[in-house]
């Protein structure tokens, strides 16, 4: 099953979740009583994309661009400084918490820590139930038959109903992690770094849990990565971001075979190749230097101060977004 | 054949808990030649950091057993005395560790940290001189204004920076075994990239003979010539990367590999993992501690939960399996 996105029409209808240049700055630095001017960290710094039905966009990038400000942002478990996340059409950053309480019911998240996104002394039955009692929209006895229908959903045993987090590998843990996430049967799920944390081998036990979960029940998921091989397995689109900014976005046939933008070209050369004699063959670009600071970006292209084929408009005027043809949106003023 | 730098037989360590022993290396046996880098790779738990602290006896503890033999140049680092020991580390052996701000010490300006390893095995430098040479070597690493970084503490550096830090602290004496355990697994993919060729680099230069710890294939593929898989304390498969990656023989390897190589190919391809969890080591599995998930125990019957398979020689690569050399030859990755 694997339609190309760029073929179909997009349908508005079809979109459950859609980010409206959205903006978080931290204030960071300075004390009030001195009096001195706050410092701002622009962690996310005019995002917007649209995720539709049934679909997985993945956001990739590496530490401090932004992205898991921005998983955050989408279930507003923060508050943005300003744009908007609407989920099936609706506002969700401007929500009352009644409203918002209802619209969780939607949008759930997986963390990436499974150990640390667990109550240790709650059992993992609780833990799994703890959404429907918090929605309260089930007795305690259909409660429980649902939390044995979601550890079957996710290949946990459920003798396993009393057993406590600790007695778990990361693996299971995880599944329990994704089976909390579906009690309410979620639209939209957000998974920030959910296999990270894993061995090798059971990356790709949860991965594939993830992809049959999505047939079975038509879920869309937001999928916030920094592997990028991992991605490329899971995604129907990529968004590539770099402090703060997506800087391209497309389908992973466009972003994989065809990375526009000088950033994209170079994290894609920089991943490993398991295979030594392709290793060997392959031209890689090493950037140069380190992600300059979100306090502080850069004026005009924020990749600019590492960028090989940087040129004076660069410094001056910002690139945006713009589409390169199919849906494959590059923001760079020199794209390949 | 030339005498191997280190030369390690039959090495056991065992951690006493109160949950009973730990034995966390099993026997395991290897040779690293002069200036070869080798790559140990295995999932968590496997005992490839372990075996990494042993080489350098930095196992602390009471509870801690170490038996069998680690050579370096003919000498038993495990017969020495701690004040012997302390004579070799940093000096003709260094270690580069996962996390570099846990590696560096908070207080010291890193110029002192460089100059302390250079003058613990030459005690009558002059200050001017470890001046010098703390200079030199930040300039060979590629730290950007060394006359001005040298006097900076280990917080003012990024995290590639850091690790930057480290290694020249690490090659300060010009090691003739360089222990890097998960060197790149703390950074991102870009920073990995140019800190794996200047770890190459570096090993040139110095003639160093580097092992590497991972559990990452795709670095292993970069860098390295031979590899070790350890699983569960102990190596199952030895093999020159080329030959491991092509024609893997121990099941483990195999599965280790087609669920890295599965990644690369289409998206939404079912992914074929290694099905259960890593076997806990107070409770290992009897025989061969891979066969709860092995898919070829069940062939070989009663052999692989009673005995524990040893290393030999199958097709170019030693491996620690039951199966015939037929079966394991012909395996191969499948439909690769």
């Amino acid at each position: 099953m694997s339609t190309s996105v760029v073929n179909e029409v997009i349908n508005q209808d079809d979109v459950v979740l859609e980010a409206v240049n959205l903006q978080k700055y931290f204030p960071t630095g300075a004390s009030k009583l001195l009096q001195r001017p706050t410092q701002l960290v622009q962690a996310v710094d005019g995002v917007s994309f649209s995720l539709r039905k049934g679909k997985t966009l993945a956001i990739v990038g590496e530490s401090g661009c932004g992205k898991s400000t921005l998983a955050r942002l989408l279930a507003r478990l923060i508050e943005p400084t300003s744009g908007s996340v609407l989920l099936n059409g609706e506002n969700v950053s401007t929500a009352t918490s009644k409203q918002l309480l209802r619209m969780r019911r939607d949008i759930q998240v997986v963390f990436q820590d499974p150990y640390a996104c667990l109550n240790p002394r709650h059992s993992i039955g609780q833990s799994i139930g703890t959404p429907i009692r918090i929605q309260k929209t089930m007795s305690r006895t259909d409660e429980r038959h649902r939390v044995f229908e979601l550890m079957d959903l996710v290949g946990l045993s459920t003798e396993h109903y009393n057993r406590f987090p600790h007695e778990f590998s990361g693996g299971q843990r995880q599944r329990a992690g994704i089976a909390r996430a579906l009690a309410l049967q979620p639209k939209v799920i957000i998974a920030d770094e959910p296999v990270s944390a894993l061995d090798v081998s059971i990356q790709a036990q949860i991965l594939n849990l993830l992809e049959k979960l999505q047939a079975d029940l038509d879920l869309s998921y937001v999928f916030i990565a920094h592997d990028l091989s991992v991605v490329r397995h899971i995604a129907d689109e990529v968004a590539v971001m770099y402090l703060g900014k997506i800087v391209e976005i497309g389908t992973p046939e466009a972003v994989y075979g065809a990375p526009s933008h000088p950033y994209t070209q170079a994290l894609m050369s920089a991943v490993p190749v398991p295979n030594p004699q392709l290793a060997a063959k392959r031209k890689r670009i090493i950037l140069t230097g380190d992600v300059p600071s979100p306090v502080n970006p850069p004026f005009g292209c924020r990749f600019r101060t590492r960028c090989a084929k940087v040129q004076d408009i660069c410094a001056v005027e910002e690139p945006l977004l713009i589409d390169r043809g199919q849906g494959h949106l590059v923001a760079c003023h020199f794209p390949d | 054949m030339t005498v191997p730098l280190l030369s390690v037989r039959d090495l056991r360590v065992t951690f006493g808990t109160r949950d009973g022993d730990v034995c966390a290396v099993q026997g395991v046996s290897f040779d690293v030649r002069e200036g070869e880098t080798i790559a140990i790779v295995g999932e968590s738990g496997s005992g490839k950091s372990v075996t990494a602290n042993s080489l350098m006896k930095l196992n602390f503890g009471s509870d801690v057993r170490i038996e069998g033999q680690i050579l370096l140049n003919g000498r038993d680092i495990l017969a020495m005395s701690e004040e012997e020991v302390r004579r070799l580390r940093g000096n003709e052996m260094a270690m580069i560790f996962q996390d570099p701000l846990t590696a560096l010490n908070p207080f010291y300006t890193i110029g002192n940290q460089i100059a302390e390893a250079y003058s613990i095995h030459h005690p009558n430098t002059s200050k001017r001189e470890l001046r010098e040479i703390a200079l030199q070597s930040l300039h060979k690493v590629g730290i950007p204004e060394p006359g001005k970084r040298v006097d900076q503490y280990p917080h003012e550096f990024s995290g590639g920076m850091r690790q930057r830090i480290v290694i020249a602290i690490a090659l300060v004496n010009s090691p003739k075994l360089l222990i890097a355990d998960e060197p790149t697994t703390a950074l991102d993919v870009t920073v990995q990239a140019q800190i794996l060729d200047l770890i190459a680099e570096m090993q040139q230069e110095h003639g160093s003979a580097v092992i590497l710890i991972t559990h990452d294939l795709g670095v292993v593929a970069e860098i390295t010539q031979r590899l070790l898989v350890m699983y569960a304390g102990n190596i199952v498969e030895e093999a020159l990367v080329t030959d491991a990656f092509a024609r893997p023989t121990h099941p483990y390897t195999q599965g280790l590999l087609r669920s890295v190589k599965s990644l690369e190919s289409q998206r939404h391809n079912q992914l074929e993992p290694i099905p259960g969890i890593p076997p806990s080591l107070i409770n290992m599995p009897s025989g061969c501690a891979f066969h709860p998930r092995c898919s070829y125990a069940h062939q070989l019957g009663d052999r692989c939960v009673q005995q524990r398979p040893l290393l030999r020689e199958v097709g170019a690569s030693r491996t620690a399996c039951h199966a015939t050399d037929d079966v394991l030859l012909s395996l191969g990755l499948g439909d690769s």
